[in-house]
């Protein structure tokens, strides 16, 4: 009989994929959930027992984009044609198009925010874990076991005196605030994930570049950061990942012009009742960056979790 | 090309001493050999030419410049690591064109300089393929090229095949000796291998401790070890040593082993004490009618030699004599030294006492 230690079963193979399908139904179906209560009307949307198949419409996402008001009847039928499609998905429900919603304004500040913490992390994040690694830093370990320990809570029960310094210092509700307050959140995990990528680099690659006549600065950027690149973009998606879904800060701390969309999407308010739909239609709209980014870089992504188990 | 002077150079590293106080010189065109066990400091003092690591005192000069103090980039010289360092992200070709791309050589000269060395090395195929995905050969000789391209003043080796097979190594090493040969570029090696120092080696550094135990050419050093650590390391088997107490008086041609009269080169230093009378296997003759006597314990044959081990009453003596002699194990045997061959060394300092033989070698002071 022949008999393998690397090769599983058949039967430990059918395990396996029912076991990882079945996690996969679980953690995708409140997704679909979501992306299906998009397409929905208001009245699907809260129907019991639930609509798995429903007629789908675009009125949550143009409600999603639009301010509106309540017209009679009479009025609405003295104005002219409608000259949009979503103007007469508006008139549908008896209401006329007011204005464009802020949404828009939000998700923008969500994009800045977000991929300018994380850009902003990255840079320091790789600076700091090069000399934690290279360098002979006085007190290093306790440097670094310090700057872990900014993760040993949750970030949220320092929210009143963070909510105090953003005040005296004019930084409240502000694009630059909420950067540098995500930045410093991830800079920690940053530097000690960034610190085990860089060490894996032998240090033998640096000191060629240094005979070949190259400055130790120019050594980092030709010779040191290709070979991190899969570290720096691992450790990007989980920045970014965080900056893009704060929800307790940006509630706290932007109110009008940096307000983020994660505060913003529970506050859209239909006429007349929660507007399910458009939540749901700007919830789905908001996980498209992210998504988009994570596959991007899915590759590196994969390589960076397993990075350092197997050595090549 | 260039000639480096070592000039009492030293390295802590915290409390730890890695190289105290080493003086030597190597001599332009030379293929020089640093060799010593792992921690010796043999590879501490060659990043310290290199500039990778700057010495806690000395100096080093590079063609008669003080560059002790400069970093890597401004001593021209080239260095090939154990585990070759080629960059990954890179091919074959950028591998090599980098180090002239740092002077400001322009991209259509480095690659015809790059195309030329490839040449040179046989690994023109190869230029455009990455660096990932070759044979350990291969990368050797990329990472030689990569070194020679620039011309420096001097390439620093550091176990360059140490990272190589067996078979393989032996194939490389004639290869690199040839190379050094046709482009007489002064070399320092680095090595842990005593056959592969004294194989390629034009000049041999032995260190021990951080310390320089001896240093000259392959044949004196290992026919008239300044030590016993240096008798010790270099030869397989190692010199003998026959341990005895008594005296050995200046200007003596023979000393005492229990009853047995040895014949020695005539001593130019005395000592009276614990000393130790070295002896190359090669030296020991099996001979029934001398007076030092053992009992032969074992035997290993190596093809047209063979190593028989004796047991004497001043310890174990390993001689190495034809294959097609009849030797058998658990018989008593008498075993006749080379007069001309021996040293004779203080066995609490392990220092060799000087004689007619090997006062050249080992000089007057």
């Amino acid at each position: 009989m022949s008999y393998s230690v690397s090769d599983p079963s058949r039967r430990t193979k059918w395990i396996a994929g029912i076991a990882v399908t079945l996690y996969a139904v679980i953690t995708i179906l409140p997704l679909l959930w979501i992306i299906a209560t998009g397409f929905k009307s208001p009245a699907d949307s809260i129907a019991y027992p639930p609509k798995i198949f429903f007629e789908p419409t675009l009125e949550g996402y143009v409600n999603l984009f639009t301010t509106r008001t309540r017209v009679n009847p009479e009025e609405m039928a003295a104005l002219p044609e409608a000259q949009t499609w979503y103007e007469q998905i508006v008139r549908d429900q008896g209401q006329i198009i007011a204005g464009p919603s802020r949404y828009g304004e939000r998700f923008l500040n969500s994009v800045i925010i977000g991929f300018g913490s994380t850009f902003l992390c990255m840079i320091l994040g790789t600076a700091a874990a090069y000399a934690f690694s290279r360098f002979r830093v006085p007190l290093k370990e306790d440097l670094l076991f310090f700057i872990l320990s900014t993760r040993m809570m949750p970030p949220i029960a320092v929210a009143i005196p963070i909510f105090l310094m953003f005040r005296n210092l004019g930084l409240n509700d502000t694009h630059l605030g909420m950067i540098l307050l995500y930045t410093a959140v991830n800079l920690s995990l940053s530097v000690w994930l960034l610190k085990g990528f860089i060490d894996e680099i032998p240090i033998e690659y640096e000191e060629a570049a240094l005979i070949d006549g190259y400055t130790r600065f120019q050594a980092f950027i030709k010779v040191v950061l290709p070979q991190a690149a899969t570290g720096i973009a691992s450790t990007a998606i989980f920045c970014l990942i965080f900056a893009w879904n704060e929800y307790a800060f940006a509630v706290l701390l932007t109110s009008g012009t940096a307000q983020t969309a994660p505060p913003f999407i529970p506050t859209i308010i239909g006429v007349g009742g929660k507007d399910w739909p458009a939540v749901a239609a700007g919830a789905s709209i908001f996980l498209i960056p992210v998504m988009v980014f994570t596959i991007l870089l899915r590759k590196h992504l994969l390589r960076g979790i397993t990075f350092g188990a197997v050595r090549k | 090309m260039a000639q480096i002077k070592i000039e009492n150079l030293r390295k802590d590293f915290g409390a730890f001493t890695a190289v105290q106080s080493s003086t030597f010189t190597v001599e332009d065109g030379e293929f020089f050999m640093l060799l010593g066990p792992s921690g010796c400091g043999k590879t501490t003092t060659l990043r310290m030419m290199a500039g990778l690591e700057l010495p806690t005192s000395g100096r080093i000069y590079i063609d008669g410049e003080e560059v002790g103090q400069k970093p890597a980039s401004q001593r021209d010289i080239a260095f090939v690591f154990q585990m070759f360092a080629l960059y990954p992200h890179m091919n074959v070709g950028k591998n090599m064109s980098y180090p002239l791309l740092s002077q400001g050589m322009s991209r259509i000269d480095a690659n015809a300089r790059v195309a030329e060395v490839a040449r040179l090395l046989g690994i023109s195929h190869i230029l455009t393929k990455p660096v990932g995905g070759l044979s350990g050969g291969d990368r050797q000789r990329v990472a030689l090229g990569r070194a020679i391209v620039r011309n420096p003043k001097a390439f620093l080796m550091d176990e360059p095949l140490g990272a190589l097979d067996a078979e393989f190594r032996e194939h490389m090493a004639e290869e690199l000796r040839a190379l050094h040969d046709r482009m007489g570029a002064t070399t320092v090696y680095v090595t842990h291998d005593q056959l592969e120092a004294m194989q390629m080696g034009d000049k041999i550094v032995v260190m021990n401790h951080g310390v320089v135990e001896q240093f000259g050419v392959p044949q004196d050093i290992y026919d008239w070890p300044a030590s016993m650590f240096v008798a010790q390391f270099l030869g397989s088997p190692p010199m003998n040593f026959l341990r005895a107490h008594g005296l050995v008086g200046s200007g003596a041609d023979s000393l005492a082993l229990g009853e047995a009269r040895i014949t020695i080169p005539a001593q130019r230093e005395g000592l009276s004490g614990d000393f130790a009378l070295g002896v190359r296997p090669e030296h020991v003759r099996l001979n029934d009618s001398a007076s030092l006597r053992g009992e032969i314990i074992a035997t290993e044959y190596l093809g047209t030699t063979q190593i028989v081990t004796v047991r004497t009453s001043f310890g174990e003596v390993k001689a190495r004599v034809a294959s097609d002699q009849k030797v058998a194990v658990r018989t008593a045997t008498g075993l006749h030294l080379d007069a001309r061959n021996l040293s004779v060394f203080d066995a609490e300092t392990g220092r060799a006492l000087r004689s007619v033989a090997n006062q050249g070698v080992l000089g007057l002071g």
